[in-house]
């Protein structure tokens, strides 16, 4: 890993309104619940394809999600599940994508975390990374030329797709139309087994923001306080015509790449260090330290979370996969240009 | 007016839809005052400000914002300065602008104006076609008009069409075509169009293959007293079987002719729907004529034998009269 001058995060005192951080922690604590259902399914053979987990990361996830309104645009990647549920997102859509239900937001078509609402603003990433970023600016491109001001996009991104070609060319677009952007970028160590060292020669991811106009911030991806307060910020400053904003977040991915990962190459030392804490389990210690929840409300919290999730899952369940007879076999929407549909 | 040429066709039909519906801009590198590296946006940007906008050299992040565009309701026309630099946003437009509708039932409705095609002394890298590359993806419309009318008709369509667009545009045909007024009608994308009828066998081809195609059938009727049926195919995709199948019905035999590289392109697909749907139709093997094998070269005299030309598309058609 790089050298992390990121502070040992506080317990104690926060800067963050209580109702804020609740808020945030139940939402967190939801999709950690949702992510563990998945990754049972997965063992159990319940689920199509992969299985990709947001585990550790859900601090900086939910934050990303949280300061979004209605009008604004998320585009999150594969360990998003707190920002997505933050945003909006229903553990419904999640577990029918997950399920293979047709009568998911994808329909059956695309699976996992490959799945969004476009028209509700929450973007159906592709896999080719640093994709989504460019198709958040369009739109805030087009929000201004609509005359609709106010609005902001946020997408995040890992330590790997800061590589692509794709990264660089979108964070220059939105830098130069001072689009409202807020690009967070979760640096989890390892872009599937490949670490820093080998993904990146700076010192510090946020060294590319300076390339792009842009004053970027870096945390400590473990912190809910640190999240809360960067992405609020963030997004209060894009929303108010300041241009792209960065947020650079240290952390552990504390899960394989995805459920068939066991990730033999995460060096443990590293759950050691200030950025290899559980976000989690982090901020209930700091829920219970200040007196804004006890354990028994922790519990209630949890056991409420496990039913959504309960209900979510069977009724995905129940409604079975698709019938390839009855699909509609046509990529187009403008029907009569289509080929090798019925005569 | 003395006339109008394809370019300017190109760029009335920019106009209008921009005129027409709000809904319109158009993207691209040094489109906007500067009028664009052919001009085809000359004037747009003084006309209507705010709409016409020079991007930075990033085709990734063109097609991405296009895409994020269509999706909150614009109609973005995209400028590639050549067609061969769309492959730089290649991802974008295969990946995400043509899945979109099939993955959220949300329509892409984008252009990709793709300046293509061989024009003398431009070498591999500003002479490519890239219909074959683009058509094999679903979810993708692919335009080649041949026509000064076709260039003004099919644009406009291509911005009313609710999915992505690549909308080729043949350089070459730029400054040498010209007619006398733009359409008031025309077919709708997906029509092929008979542009010379004949009796002895039929030429598909599309783009400016289509002009050579022309020239060969003159010289065969002239020195050979045989008629070529000549097939303007105008959209590669959606490909007009039909109308392909119905020429080579009256004439027994066929030449796809096409400037892009054999392997796996629109020579393929055409004869291979015709061996498929149309084997019973034929007198002769089907034949097919496209470039070289190599990347198209710079100079004037290999450029001109790495093509199809008048010369061996009449050549090709005598071969395939006298089998």
């Amino acid at each position: 890993m790089k050298e992390s001058t990121l502070a040992e995060p506080s317990v104690a005192s926060s800067t963050v309104p209580r109702a804020e951080f609740e808020r945030a922690f139940r939402v967190m604590l939801l999709a950690r619940v949702l992510d563990e259902k998945f990754a049972s399914l997965y063992r159990a053979s319940k689920i199509h394809g992969g299985v990709f987990l947001g585990r550790g990361q859900e601090a900086l996830s939910v934050a990303t999600g949280l300061y979004l309104h209605e009008g604004d645009v998320f585009a999150p990647l594969i360990r998003d599940l707190a920002g997505r549920l933050a945003f909006g997102e229903s553990p419904l859509d999640a577990a029918r994508t997950y399920l293979g239900s047709p009568l998911g937001p994808m329909r059956s078509r695309d699976g996992n975390v490959h799945r969004g609402r476009p028209r509700d603003g929450l973007l159906p990433m592709i896999s080719h990374l640093g994709s989504m970023i460019s198709v958040v600016n369009g739109i805030l491109f087009a929000q201004r030329m609509q005359g609709k001001t106010g609005t902001v996009g946020a997408t995040s991104i890992g330590d790997g797709g800061t590589s692509t070609g794709a990264f660089h060319e979108a964070l220059n677009q939105a830098s130069v139309e001072k689009l409202p952007l807020v690009l967070v970028i979760a640096n989890n160590q390892y872009a599937y087994s490949t670490p820093n060292e080998r993904q990146f020669a700076c010192q510090d991811l946020a060294e590319r923001a300076a390339g792009y106009a842009i004053s970027p911030v870096s945390i400590n991806g473990t912190d809910l306080d640190a999240c809360l307060h960067a992405l609020g910020s963030a997004v209060a400053r894009a929303r108010s015509g300041e241009g792209p904003q960065m947020v650079v977040a240290s952390l552990l991915r504390l899960a394989g790449h995805g459920e068939h990962d066991t990730a033999p190459y995460i060096d443990q030392r590293l759950r050691q260090t200030p950025i290899g804490r559980d976000c989690l389990a982090l901020a209930r210690a700091q829920l219970l330290e200040r007196g804004w929840a006890d354990a028994a409300t922790l519990e209630r919290w949890r056991r409420e979370a496990e039913q959504r999730v309960e209900e979510a899952v069977a009724q995905a369940q129940r409604e079975g996969g698709p019938d390839p007879y009855k699909e509609d076999w046509c990529a187009l929407a403008t029907r009569r240009l289509a080929e090798g549909l019925p005569q | 007016m003395s006339g109008i040429t394809y370019l300017e066709a190109i760029r009335e039909a920019q106009a209008r839809a921009l005129a027409e519906d709000p809904r319109v801009y158009i993207y691209g590198q040094d489109i906007g005052a500067f009028g664009g590296a052919f001009k085809a946006t000359k004037n747009l940007a003084e006309e209507f400000p705010g709409r016409v906008l020079d991007s930075p050299i990033s085709e990734d992040a063109m097609v991405g914002s296009a895409v994020g565009a269509a999706i909150q309701g614009m109609r973005p026309i995209i400028e590639m300065q050549f067609a061969d630099f769309s492959t730089v946003g290649f991802n974008q437009i295969v990946n995400q602008a043509a899945t979109l509708y099939w993955r959220t039932q949300v329509p892409c409705p984008i252009v990709f104006r793709l300046p293509c095609g061989g024009t003398s002394g431009s070498g591999p890298f500003h002479s490519q076609t890239m219909e074959a590359l683009y058509a094999h993806y679903p979810g993708l419309v692919v335009m080649t008009p041949a026509t000064v009318e076709d260039a003004y008709s099919l644009l406009l369509e291509a911005v009313a069409i609710d999915d992505p667009v690549l909308f080729l545009e043949h350089k070459y045909l730029y400054y040498h075509l010209k007619a006398d007024a733009l359409p008031t009608e025309a077919l709708p994308a997906g029509k092929a169009r008979i542009a010379r009828a004949g009796l002895h066998a039929t030429i598909v081809t599309y783009g400016a293959m289509l002009h050579e195609s022309l020239a060969a059938a003159e010289e065969l009727s002239a020195e050979d007293r045989l008629e070529l049926e000549i097939v303007d195919l105008r959209t590669v995709k959606p490909l007009d079987t039909d109308t392909v199948l119905a020429s080579v019905a009256r004439t027994g035999r066929v030449l796809a002719v096409g400037e892009a590289w054999p392997w796996g392109g629109v020579t393929a697909e055409v004869l291979a729907r015709i061996a498929a749907e149309g084997f019973h139709l034929l007198d002769a093997a089907p034949a097919r004529l496209n470039s070289r094998e190599t990347p198209v070269p710079y100079h004037p005299a290999l450029w001109a034998a790495h093509r199809p030309t008048a010369r061996t598309i009449a050549a090709a058609a005598r071969n395939l009269i006298r089998a």
